[in-house]
């Protein structure tokens, strides 16, 4: 199992084919891009930024729950860092397991202990030239997941 | 005395102006009253009551003591993902 941070564009079927194996017949992949839309707000980018060491340590604590959990080591998470536009992935979450309901179970689990846990920020860039740190405790009731 | 070093990201660094700090406390203070002594500098006073504190890279309470050499995070809400 992998997590890792990373400055260029994330290479998702090389993320999906290091996970998978003979022994697996499920794999997922989850891929988080940017949207063009926050909160009624026109997004042009986002820009995130980290707590380098302490984010490692963290997405490496919850790749090994996910597979103590869901009994898989076929795991490999990557984050990405700097600017990204819109439609590129900020994180790719590659899972493989025997079986599909252990697989989907793991990969949301590692995206939402992701949100909740890791020390990672994220500006937005909007269309009209103004720019804005993200607060998901703040988030308006349409938005979520 | 004990020394910490204190790390500051996104709109807290912006706050204070400054992504760390170098603080000097009264041996066993606790992460509590390290946030105090930040919410009292310049720009302090825009960081929450209670904000998420990480000690060593890992998640830690308002209570926990703190030694020389620590190096505390002051983490604005995550937004990863």
């Amino acid at each position: 199992m992998r997590s890792a941070l990373v400055n260029s564009a994330i290479d998702l079927s090389a993320l999906l084919l290091e996970v998978s194996s003979d022994s697996c017949g499920a794999s997922t992949l989850f891929v988080g891009t940017v949207r063009n839309m926050n909160d009624g707000r026109q997004v042009s980018g986002i820009e995130y930024t980290a707590y380098d060491s302490m984010a490692e340590a963290e997405m490496h604590r919850i790749v090994s729950e996910a597979g103590a959990r869901f009994e898989t080591d076929r795991i490999a998470m990557e984050h990405r860092l700097g600017y990204l536009g819109l439609g590129e992935a900020s994180v790719a979450i590659a899972v493989a397991h025997p079986r599909r309901t252990p697989a989907l179970d793991a990969s949301r689990f590692i995206i939402e202990e992701l949100k909740r846990r890791v020390p990672i920020w994220k500006r937005e860039h909007y269309v009209d030239g103004t720019r804005d740190w993200v607060d998901p405790t703040r988030t308006s009731a349409e938005a979520g997941r | 005395m004990i020394s910490v070093r204190v790390l500051l990201f996104a709109s807290y660094a912006e706050a204070l102006g400054t992504s760390s700090l170098q603080l000097e406390l009264p041996a066993g203070s606790t992460v509590a009253e390290l946030l105090a002594m930040v919410q009292k500098r310049a720009g302090g006073d825009r960081l929450p009551p209670r904000p998420l504190v990480a000690v060593n890279e890992s998640y830690a309470n308002g209570g926990d003591r703190l030694s020389t050499n620590d190096e505390v995070a002051i983490i604005p809400p995550v937004a990863g993902g």
